[in-house]
Formats: structure tokens, sequence, C-alpha cells
């Protein structure tokens, strides 16, 4: 807390430089092509997206047109009624006729207003006869989507790199809003969504689509959307769900309907890649690399890139009890996650062997750990099935 | 009777006087808005600018909890228990209030509360970093350890504000002066009376709800945890039963106060009285029923979401009552602009701008966009800063003369309330934008679009506490001291707290007088 005192020292001693500031950013921003100034609600992307849109503006003219009735009366009244203009108050207090008026024609207006809104609430809901079923489960911090009825199931991270996030480099376009893997659908075809959560509850939300859905623990949600034009979407986690949920970006990439089946086979025959890996002896440099890399996507978020953790809320890493100790309890804390502690996910579940075993080799190696020793992917299938 | 308040500190640690308490409170709930303040100004400066600046997302989440309670909890509502404490008697012409001592305990358990509460930060693994909502299992299985005092600190402001319910029920249902009949009552009284029943019928939901969560966090039930056959949806339709009448128990106080400073400076009668006493009653009754449109995403039936959307939308015609009601006082009115009117006539232009983005809201399709973004952010800093805060602050302003003897500084006065207007819609307008431009709530660090706008709303949130200061500074020159105040202070004012001289004796009405 005290270094949050020293930077918000550092914060106000910079706003009396606000000018300049304001200056150099609005010029370090407008390179980048990022939409600036936008105000309104995207029409999107899809046909529901359109119709929300239009009730979203259709309720905000009526505000528009009610607010310049009542304020109009109110900045006459209070421009000629004034004392200092000598306007004598009128002592009226009360009229049956106006108050059942002002109470009958609102509420004829809201009816009007409830109309069309039951009637995009009932399109929204219909989620039958779809084309295409993803399951999509949010994990603290990240999204994983499943293709039902084929083998194509991943996890999507967010990939703007740390050092972007912590001012060490320019922001680029897609700040924030990029991630490793996303999630790829076909263009015109009804998708259904079925959202659930692993952990707390998260809520999957794409602007373009207006699909936003709580991602429930527990429970499956469902939701759909038939998007007409490729294209990359991009939205975020809508309900808080802990430390970095501001960092677990959704990209939907749209493709022509061709296209998403190539995709969809490449990705199934890659599944098939890993199976085998699984067989696969690798070398100590081979785990070490790829270990850092499955690190960097799945740990570093609680326990730091530095394997330092965040003192009173994640354990260190670097010189733990289970990092420089026996394997099997180290396998078991990653594969099954802690029996006491649930902020420790199962990444069995979630890895697959290879970077289990990669990831594993990593942390009993890196950050001063020099254990020395490897484990390989059999080992991890192994100690699954036992 | 003729004794007055005891010297020294014991004074306050043991009275039992109305007005002492009421002092009390107002000047805690201002400490905490100032402590709130301050966390709201960590969260503005950490979005000044896109990246991690000054603190880490896990102090973000703290600040951002710590906010939500402290201004609900510790700001909004000891604000309106203060002015209720000190003006009901007063308006009604009652000696004080009916439960005295209780009166006492009710306020003096609060500091020890927020003490406890505040405590939180400085413990391992931090303070609740859950959201001032608190949804499960976030704030069960994956809430820090200082959940525990989170939950018990959440009990003890439960019971104060309970006992300061049933104090102002009984008060007021049986000390009323001779002739004052309840619909004779000051509009205040008549609001307090119904927030009274709003705290008595959901405070104990919301204990409920803190209970469950300590139950499932050390004794192994499993409310909340669908692994254990529990519901988290539960929590949230718990939570927001409590949590609407919540919303209404800090707005509806409000209502009563504007409506005994609008017509003081119309110098003309409120209009439409009868009106407005149904229309608080009808938005009590309705706040009951509509707790689900905080949740239209999680997944109701269809029949669940039509429900909660034609009863939310239901709450925009007595509210719409009453702002019609207020605009016709002031029509035809001989209008004087001091302090008190300056900061009830933004009170009900600002007001009515949240209650159109509370319409917005309602309208589960749309909501679908707006839900858990900024939008909604905009929305109820508009409905608590210019409806909650701006009226305490007209309340403090147009009765302060009363309390002190003395005239507050005019010109003060209006310095404080220029640079909080202005500072409150620079802050709050853009996030209307960057919410509907898609920027989600309670995120540490946003994507660059977002960009100017969260510049422009961290520029006037200081602008808004350092109006502050000007309102502090003024209130406490006035304690100290200046121009005497007459004791109707105002040009003819409605109401029997202008019948006691000023300052205000330390024991009124100790005969009642007669209401005609």
């Amino acid at each position: 807390m005290l270094m949050g005192l020293k930077r918000l020292f550092a914060f106000l001693t910079l706003s009396v430089l606000a000018p300049g500031a304001f200056a150099q950013q609005a010029a370090e921003k407008a390179q980048e092509g990022v939409e600036r100034w936008g105000v309104n609600m995207t029409q999107g992307v899809t046909e529901v997206s359109r119709t929300t849109y239009d009730l979203h503006m259709l309720i905000f003219w009526i505000c528009v047109a009610i607010g310049v009735v009542v304020f109009s009366v109110m900045f006459y009244s209070m421009w000629r009624h004034r004392k200092s203009k000598g306007y004598k108050a009128a002592q009226f207090h009360e009229s049956t006729l106006v108050e059942l008026a002002w109470t009958i024609v609102p509420t004829l207006i809201l009816v009007g207003m409830a109309i069309p809104a039951t009637k995009t609430l009932y399109d929204i809901y219909d989620t039958k006869e779809a084309d295409l079923d993803i399951m999509i489960t949010g994990y603290q911090w990240k999204w994983k989507y499943d293709y039902l009825g084929s083998d194509v199931s991943f996890f999507s991270n967010l990939s703007t790199p740390a050092s972007q996030i912590n001012n060490q480099q320019p922001k680029t376009e897609n700040y924030l809003l990029e991630v490793d893997e996303p999630m790829v659908v076909p263009t015109n075809k009804k998708i259904r969504f079925l959202i659930t959560a692993n952990d707390v509850i998260h809520a999957w939300w794409v602007p373009e689509l207006a699909v936003k859905k709580d991602a429930i623990p527990g429970f499956v949600n469902e939701s759909w959307t038939r998007i007409e034009e490729p294209g990359i979407y991009r939205g975020q986690c809508a309900e808080l769900c802990g430390k970095d949920h501001g960092f677990m970006p959704i990209v939907v990439k749209a493709v022509p309907e061709d296209e998403y089946h190539s995709w969809l086979s490449e990705r199934a025959e890659q599944a098939a890649l890993i199976k085998e890996l699984t067989n696969k002896t690798f070398t100590f440099d081979e785990l070490y690399e790829r270990g850092k890399k499955v690190y960097n996507s799945s740990c570093a978020a609680c326990h730091q890139p530095n394997g330092q953790g965040v003192p009173g809320a994640f354990p260190a890493i670097a010189g733990s009890k289970i990092a420089t100790g026996g394997m099997d309890s180290h396998l078991s804390m990653v594969v099954n996650g802690s029996p006491s502690n649930p902020a420790m996910q199962a990444f069995g579940a979630q890895l697959n062997e290879v970077d289990l075993a990669a990831v594993i080799t990593y942390q009993r190696n890196a950050f001063g750990n020099n254990m020395g020793d490897t484990v390989q992917p059999i080992d991890i299938l192994n100690f699954k099935n036992k | 009777m003729a004794h007055g308040p005891k010297p020294g500190f014991t004074r306050w640690l043991y009275t039992t006087n109305h007005k002492d308490i009421g002092s009390m409170y107002l000047w805690f709930s201002f400490a905490m808005f100032l402590l709130g303040g301050c966390m709201a100004l960590v969260i503005r400066a950490e979005l000044f600018q896109p990246g991690l600046q000054i603190v880490q997302p896990e102090f973000f989440n703290q600040m951002t909890t710590m906010h939500g309670l402290i201004m609900v909890f510790g700001a909004v509502m000891p604000a309106f228990v203060g002015l209720a404490n000190w003006m009901v008697p007063m308006m009604i012409g009652a000696p004080d209030m009916a439960l005295p001592r209780m009166n006492n305990w009710s306020f003096w358990i609060l500091p020890f509360a927020f003490a406890m509460l505040a405590s939180t930060l400085f413990m391992e693994g931090g303070a609740p970093n859950f959201g001032w909502t608190f949804y499960a299992p976030l704030s069960t299985e994956y809430a820090p350890p200082s959940v525990t005092f989170f939950i018990f600190s959440i009990h003890i402001m439960g019971a104060s504000s309970i006992m300061g319910a049933i104090n102002i029920v009984a008060t007021i249902l049986n000390m009323r002066a001779p002739g004052m009949t309840l619909m004779k009552m000051p509009l205040f009284v008549w609001t307090w009376l119904i927030t009274a029943y709003l705290l008595i019928a959901v405070m104990p939901v919301l204990a409920g709800v803190v209970t469950m969560m300590l139950m499932d966090i050390h004794f192994g039930t499993s409310f909340f945890s669908a692994a254990g056959g529990g519901d988290p949806v539960l929590f949230q339709h718990v939570f927001w039963f409590f949590g609407h009448p919540e919303v209404y128990i800090m707005i509806l106080p409000a209502f009563g106060i504007v409506s005994a400073i609008i017509p003081t400076f119309a110098r003309k009668p409120l209009f439409g009285y009868s009106s407005m006493v149904y229309a608080t009653a009808s938005i009590a009754f309705l706040s009951f029923i509509v707790w689900a449109h905080h949740m239209f995403t999680v997944g109701m039936p269809i029949a669940g979401e039509l429900f909660f959307m034609y009863a939310t939308m239901l709450i925009a015609v007595p509210t719409g009552v009453k702002v019609f009601n207020w605009v016709t006082t002031m029509f035809r009115g001989s209008m004087t602009f001091e302090t008190p009117m300056l900061f009830s006539i933004a009170f009900v232009i600002l007001f009515t701008l949240g209650g159109f983005s509370g319409l917005m809201l309602a309208i589960a399709p749309a909501d679908f966009q707006y839900h858990d973004t900024y939008f909604v952010v905009a929305h109820f800093h508009y409905v608590l800063v210019p409806g909650a805060i701006f009226s305490i602050t007209a309340g403090v302003y147009y009765w302060l003369p009363k309390w002190t003897g003395n005239m507050y500084n005019e010109t003060m006065g209006k310095v404080h309330f220029w640079m909080a207007f202005v500072g409150l819609n620079v802050t709050f307008f853009p996030m209307h934008f960057v919410g509907l431009a898609g920027m989600p709530r309670r995120i540490p660090d946003y994507a660059l679009q977002f960009a100017d706008f969260n510049q422009i709303a961290s520029v006037g949130a200081f602008l808004f506490g350092a109006a502050q200061i000007v309102f502090l500074f003024n209130v406490i020159r006035t304690v100290k001291g200046g121009k005497k105040a007459t004791d109707e202070v105002w040009e003819n004012p409605e109401g029997l707290e202008w019948s006691v001289p000023s300052p205000a004796p330390y024991h009124t009405f100790s005969t009642p007088p007669v209401v005609r």
C-alpha cells in the first residue's frame, strides 16, 4: 500500500503537468488507428444486435423528448418566475386532472416501449435449431471453447504482453482485446453457445453480437448468434471474477463456412498430434523452453513471471516446498489443484500431457530452483491414470 | 429539564439527545464520505491512463469494493439517519426520539463496525476484493481471509440500521404533537417513515445472506456452491432482495429534503402533497418486486425476465409524478437561488437524467448490452451523487443556520455548488459514453479506445473531491461563528422546526406545540 501511495503522489505531481501529457498521449494514440471518442452502442453484425440497437435508440429518443418537455418548463420558470424580477408567487398546490394526466400518459408511453422490447426478448431467447454448438467455460482468467461433436477444444488467453500493461513498451492497437487463440465460427449459421464456468461467475460478452450471458459454475446458460459479416469481433468478461477480471478478453473470428471447416479439421489433426507426442521422450531443453511458454500463459497471472507470487494471496514458486520437493506432490498440485485453496485450479483437464510435463519441468528448474530433474508426458499420463 | 449538555467527551459518549446524536451521525458520515472519496480517487487515478501505473489489480479491486461499501453504509445511510435524528422530532413537535438510549447505541456501534472494515486493508490477503455486491462464490470459496471480518461488520451495520429504523418509526407514530395528523406531516417525515419500514424489512435479509456466506466459508454448508448442491444465483436473488429496496432507502429521504427546500425558495406551497405521499409508498412497494432486474443476464426463464422488466418500468410512473410535482412547484413561484435551492434544482435535473438511464436499463434486451458496463456505473452515480449526496448537502445548508444559529457563507456555498456540479458531470457523464462503447466496469485497465473519456472523468473526480474541502471549511466556519441567523432563517418557510429559536435549544418542544 505504501508503494501505492508513493505512486499516487507521483501521479498528483504529474497531473499538474497534465496539459502536456494530454497532447503527447493524443499524438501517441493517433498513430495507432484506434477508434477514439466512441459515444454510442455498436449496431453490431447480427440481426439481434441491430434490433437491440434500434430499441436502445428508441428509448433514448423517448427519454430525450420527455426531458426536453420537463426541463423546458423548469428552465422557463427559473428564468421568468424569479423574485429578483419581481414575480409574485401563485399559490395553487393541486389539480386532480393534471395529476391524473401525468400518471396515465407515462403509463401509455411505457406500454409503447414494452411491446418491441418483449418481441426482441423472445427472439433472443429462441435458442432452438442451432447449426453448431460451442461450449464456453469461464476460468480464472481465460476462456475455454469446446466445439461439441468434434475433438476440438482449447483455451483462449490474453496475448497482450505484460510489458505493455506495465508501460515498458508502447501499447498496440488491440491492447487487452487480443488472445492467443480466437474462437473461430462460420458466418450465416445459427451458433448456440452453452455457457458455464469452472470456478467463479464470469460473463461472456461480445458487443457486436449483442450476446452477454453469465457463466455460472454448476449451471449451463444458453445463448445464440448468427453472424452475417466475416470479421474479428472483440469482447471482454463482464462479471467481476477476481484479480484479472480485466485481462480475459474474448475474440471471435467469423469466417466463411468452408474456411471454418478447414480450420476445424486442422485443429482436430493438431489434437491427434498432441496425443502422439505424449509417447515421445523430450530433452530437458525442449521441456524447459515449452514450459516457459506454458508458465507465462497459465501460471504467471498468479505466481508472477518471476515466480515470486504475491505475498498473502498467491504463493511463490521460487524455492517453494512443492517445486523443490518430491515429484508426486508437485504433480498432484498441478494436475489436481490444491485441496485447501480453490484459487489453485486443477490443471489436469486444462493442459495436455506435453504442456503439463513441460511446465512442471520448468517450475522445478527455473527461478533458482535448479532441481535438475525432468518429467515426461508419459509420466503425467500414468499419474493421471493412477 | 433546564439542564444543558455535559461538558467534555462524556457528553458525546453518554448522550441520549437527538441533536447530539444527529450531529455525531453527520460528522461520522462526512468522515466516511472523505475516506470513500479518497478510495474513488485512487480508482480514478489508476484509470487516468491505460496500463497499470499506480496500483495493482488486487488492490484496485479492494478499492472498488471498499469505496462502494463505505459510501453506501458509511456515508449515505448514516447521513440520512443523522438528518432524521435532528429534524424528525423538531418537525413533528416531539421533545426527542422515542427510544433515546437505543439511539445512542445505534450510533456508537457504527465506528466500531467501520474501524473493523477498514482494518481489513492491513490484513494478510488484503481487504474484501469481490465488489460491494460480493457475489458468491467469489466472496466465499475464493475470498481473502478478511471476509469474516467483513461479514461481522455488515452484521453490526445492519443492527445499527434496524435499531435506527425502529426508533424512527416509534417516534413518528407515537410522538407527534396534537393536531399533527399523518397527512399533515412534512414529506421528510413521511419519506423517512416509509424508508424505516424498508430498512426493517430488508436489513435482516442482508444479515441472512452474509450469515449464509459465513456458514459456507466456515461450517461446511453449500448454500451458494453448486458442487455441494447449492446455487450461486440464489446468492444474487437474496442479495438483491435486500439490494433493491436498499437503493430506495438511499433516495426516499432525499425526496423528502428536496420537497422541503423547493417550496421555501419558490415561495409557493408544494404541488401535489398527497400524490407525493402515495408516490413514495408506491415506489417503496415496487422496490420489493423488481430485484432481479440487476440479474437480467443470469439466465432466468423468459417469464421471469418479462415480469421484472415490466415491474421495473412501472417505477418510472410514481418517480415521474414526483419530478412533475417539483417542477410544477417551481412553476409560477417567486424563486431565489440560495445554495440549498441550487443543490435541490441540480438534484431534480440530474436525478431525472439518472432516472432516464434507469428506464433504459429496465428494458431487458437493451440491458444485455448495458449490463456490467460503465453505463451502469454512470447510471447509479447519477442517482446517488446528485440524488443522495446533493440532497444531503442541500439539507445541511438549509438547516445549518437552525442548528448553529449562524448563517453559512453564501459565496463559499455557491463556489462549493458549482465545483461539485461541474466536477460531478465531468466525472460521470463521459461514463455513459465509454459504457455504451463497450467498457466493462470494475476493470483496472482498459483498451485504448476508452482512454480519452476516462482521462476526462479522472480530472472531474479530483475537482469533485476538492469541492468537498470547500464544504468542510464552510461548515466549520459556520459552527464557529458568522452572521446570526433569525429564528425563521428563510423567508416564511413551512414547518415546526422554524418556530423554535436559532440555534435550536438543547431541548425543544418539552411541551408539545398545537398544530392546526
